[in-house]
């Protein structure tokens, strides 16, 4: 086998790596020689700097991995979806061109980025096969991972008839001063979920919660502000918790005080896409970065790890995972939400203060 | 070379006072230059209509009037705390004052978000460790205190605060000749009416100035409300300045934000220097006589408690919580054997790929500010003292000048200014460096002003007359002296810059985070270890430029010698 050797040899330093190298190629690769010089070209770039609004610690890991498979490094900048769309857009506006590959939880930022010729066209490996939901018929943005957005809860301080059931539940005056939720400027799943209630109750939802005082904390998601302020006890219960990563893996470990209720009058399903920008400074080693992360292998580790959904039809779920099909799920349309996003973000600093 | 400095006629000098001067200007003019025109310029041309939009949502103008609430308080709890500390450790038998003195100037240097953060720790309404305590001490269901509002960011700014106030007075008591209050005493005053009738009102300018030190912080302030104010739902200028700069930004809006605060600032600073400027009060301005302690009796051990008991707010509990989430694996649970790890310090400095940048960019940043910064500040206050070059007063203001502008308002600018040609530095640490540059240049100068003023002109003059250049006379004479007031300055520039939050995130790129960018990254994903963890790690950095100076000094560096 050429391949392992061609793709090790460049760096001494990397041979150790080389077994490694060798199943991802076996794995990922079509072609061994246009492999091989994929690998060469993303190598002679050096790295790929990557925004992602995937969890800290799942993104870190993630960036490790392929390190330690390709010998490319990933420069990994976690952060609010909304977050990573200003920097982004800041850096781009003061003629920085920095970003390799983009991925927030807003759908919404694809249609801007697109609209403004930000956004390379690519077809990441597999990418015939792709779940539903997952695919973008134009080939810019591709579905990476989806999550749903629901109720997380201190077994401690609620329990029995108090568990929320549906959202409206949570309109109850006695849940004054024991909400939290992520706030829409930071968290791109925020707008989703906004619009997805607002679409079933009207803006009467949001205003009559904000007045249960919720305390306002920024990132939804694993390692979340508001799952983790749930933990703490500081919040008995949270209105938006990302079902993935901490919420999923706490809630699982025994003796866990962690719970989720998924409310019955619809789920918030957030599709949390990754395109690479048009003015890659690396655009092979963010087309390589791209495949690798919708090989099976790392979409079954992010099912298995973080329990999140994922694109790739032959990834199999954890037996507690509920079906996608069993759920009432609430989608909104990426175009509905870039549309409306501006509005959404300033009623909401209306109705809850900041 | 020698010879060729002996028999020049012309003084070689000019040439650095004259680059020292045109750098300033381009500090200072540059930005607020492009601040001010920007505020009044929209796609149509000259407007006033960024200022209309701004000062007419009525969301806005409440953030305005929070900032108001919020420094008003701060001044006059910073007060209320201050001055008896003040008078305690200056003018009594208190015991303990080293020890005193030594938390205050731990208070000093910690930086305020820091503090906010254990805070929320300590005193969230429901995880908060200290209303877990009160809850189980009582039974009771309510939180003792919940820091998550106005006035839970009162106290916290202000235990960062008073230490301003402090200073001030502590060292304007120092001034103040005990024979007034003794005279008074012996005509039959009790202590308290010393205190009240005489003492006081010669400390009154030093007090007044101290308050508006204290509100100048509060107003600045960008950490400590963000950390604490948006959780409760409210916002002040500097949190909603940084709010502009949400996609899509709104970059008008906030220079037209910026300006009210650039200006109140001045306005009171500007106050201050009137007050301090008078010197109507006998007594303030020499030291005549040996001071008496006045012996507090047996109010001696209350006094020392309730001393101990603002320090442990400042430093004790703050510091404790920061090291316990730093160790522990739950920081809300208990500290038990099972909760113990040093994961998160694995995390933190070998997992996390921001760490490392972050603190190579910040000692770079630090190490690079902190010696042009001395450099600029001991020219500049060398030529002020000496009176070198025409204009000269003009410098020494241009150099204390930056004092007014705030961090949040100083980044709005360069942002401006810097984000377009000819000089793009967006992106790049070198924004940075001039920001922080701008920022500490006061303290620096002012710092360097007092070393020169210790340096006695004429042993400069001496090494004139033996016919020795300026430069020479300035490397061989005046820089030995004036050595470690140097080093001092450095110091001070050094941990201004790497505890500077409020220029820095708005300033910041992906690619040149700093340590205090990285903790608030963290804490918008409630990653509370990590945090503690780059907490203790830049106290430590903190503590140990402070011993250096303190060696360098040979004093403790809020002026005691003792």
């Amino acid at each position: 086998m050429k391949r392992s050797r061609s793709a090790s040899s460049s760096s001494s330093a990397r041979k150790r790596l080389a077994p490694l190298v060798l199943l991802a190629l076996v794995v990922a690769a079509g072609g061994a020689s246009a492999q091989d010089a994929r690998v060469a070209e993303a190598r002679r770039e050096g790295k790929v700097v990557w925004h992602t609004a995937l969890a800290l610690d799942s993104a870190q890991r993630l960036a490790t991995r392929f390190e330690q498979t390709y010998g490319v490094k990933v420069e990994a900048h976690r952060s609010g979806s909304e977050r990573i769309l200003q920097r982004v857009m800041q850096e781009l506006a003061a003629g920085i061109k920095n970003a390799d590959v983009v991925n927030t939880s807003d759908t919404g930022h694809y249609v801007l980025l697109r609209r403004k010729n930000l956004l390379a066209r690519y077809t990441p490996a597999g990418a015939e096969r792709f779940a539903d939901g997952f695919r973008d018929p134009d080939g810019y943005a591709w579905g990476w991972r989806a999550f749903p957005i629901v109720v997380p809860y201190n077994t401690r301080h609620v329990a029995g008839a108090d568990v929320p059931h549906t959202w409206k539940d949570l309109l109850e005056p006695k849940w004054k001063n024991r909400l939290v939720m992520s706030h829409p400027g930071y968290a791109g799943s925020v707008v989703t979920q906004i619009i997805a209630l607002e679409k079933l109750y009207g803006w009467d939802f949001w205003a009559q919660l904000a007045k249960n005082r919720v305390m306002l904390v920024q990132s939804i998601h694993d390692p979340g502000r508001t799952v983790r302020t749930v933990l703490s006890g500081e919040r008995a219960a949270g209105v938006n918790g990302a079902d993935y990563g901490l919420l999923y893996t706490e809630r699982r470990r025994p003796g866990t005080t962690l719970a989720a209720a998924y409310p019955r009058d619809g789920v918030p399903l957030i599709f949390s896409p990754t395109a690479i920008m048009s003015f890659a400074p690396h655009p092979s080693a963010a087309r390589l970065f791209t495949d690798f992360i919708f090989t099976r292998e790392i979409q079954q580790l992010l099912a298995d790890g973080e329990g999140l959904y994922v694109a790739h039809p032959d990834v199999t779920y954890p037996p507690d995972r509920p079906k996608l099909s069993e759920l009432k799920v609430l989608v909104v349309d990426p175009d509905e939400i870039d549309r409306r996003t501006e509005d959404v973000k300033k009623r909401f600093v209306e109705l809850f203060g900041a | 070379m020698r010879s060729s400095v002996v028999k020049s006629t012309f003084d070689r000098s000019v040439p650095v006072w004259i680059t020292t001067a045109v750098t300033l200007v381009l500090l200072m003019i540059l930005p607020l230059g492009w601040l001010a025109w920007v505020s009044v310029s929209s796609e149509q041309g000259t407007t006033f209509a960024n200022y209309v939009q701004v000062f007419g949502d009525p969301h806005l103008q409440k953030a305005l009037w929070n900032t108001i609430v919020l420094a008003f308080w701060v001044g006059a709890a910073s007060l209320a705390v201050g001055v008896p500390m003040a008078w305690l450790t200056g003018r009594t038998d208190l015991p303990g004052k080293r020890t005193i003195r030594a938390l205050i100037m731990a208070s000093f240097v910690t930086p305020p978000f820091l503090g906010a953060f254990a805070w929320v720790m300590l005193a969230g309404p429901n995880a908060g460790l200290l209303n877990k305590v009160y809850r189980g001490l009582t039974g009771s269901d309510e939180p003792l205190m919940n820091i998550f509002t106005m006035s839970g960011l009162v106290f916290v700014v202000t235990l960062y605060s008073f230490p301003y106030v402090y200073i001030m007075i502590v060292n304007t008591l120092e001034l103040i000749a005990s024979d007034l209050e003794e005279a008074g005493a012996i005509l039959g005053a009790s202590r308290l009416r010393v205190a009240l009738t005489i003492t006081l009102p010669l400390a009154l300018p030093a007090i007044i100035s101290g308050f508006i030190l204290a509100v100048l912080q509060a107003l600045a302030l960008f950490g400590s409300p963000a950390i604490l104010a948006l959780p409760a739902g409210f916002h002040t200028i500097t949190t909603q300045i940084w709010t502009f700069f949400q996609y899509p930004p709104k970059v008008e809006q906030a220079a037209a934000f910026s300006i009210p605060l650039l200006l109140a600032t001045a306005l009171l600073l500007q106050l201050q220097k009137r007050l301090l400027g008078r010197r109507g009060y006998a007594g303030v301005g020499g030291k005549t006589g040996a001071r008496r302690p006045i012996p507090l009796g047996r109010w001696r051990w209350a006094a020392l408690a309730g001393v101990f008991a603002v320090l442990a707010c400042t430093i004790v509990l703050p510091y404790a919580i920061l090291a316990k989430a730093a160790f522990a694996k739950a920081w809300a649970q208990p500290l038990s054997w099972d909760n113990l790890t040093l994961a998160n310090f694995t995390f933190t400095f070998f997992e996390y790929s921001a760490t490392r940048d972050a603190i190579i960019n910040t000692l770079e940043l630090g190490i690079v500010t902190a010696t042009v910064g001395a450099v600029m500040a001991a020219l500049l206050a060398y030529v002020t003292n000496r009176r070198l070059v025409p204009g000269h007063q003009a410098l020494g203001f241009l150099a204390v000048a930056p004092v007014v502008i705030p961090g949040v308002v100083l980044a709005v600018g360069l942002f401006i200014a810097y984000t377009r040609p000819p000089l793009v530095l967006y992106g790049t640490l070198a924004i940075l460096f001039v920001a922080y540059l701008t920022k500490e240049l006061p303290v620096g100068y002012a710092q360097a002003d007092t070393t020169f003023k210790g340096v006695h002109p004429e042993l400069e003059e001496a090494g004139r007359i033996l016919g020795a250049g300026r430069l020479r006379v300035l490397r061989e004479i005046t820089a030995p002296l004036a050595r470690s007031g140097i080093i001092a300055t450095w110091c001070f520039v050094f941990i201004g810059v790497i505890r500077e939050l409020s220029a820095s995130i708005i300033l910041f790129t992906p690619a040149t985070k700093v340590i205090s960018v990285v903790i608030f990254d963290l804490k918008e994903e409630g990653q509370f270890a990590a945090i503690s963890v780059l907490g203790l790690f830049m106290l430590a950095m903190t503590f140990g430029i402070v011993l250096l100076m303190q060696t360098a000094l040979g004093r403790d560096f809020l002026g005691a010698k003792d």
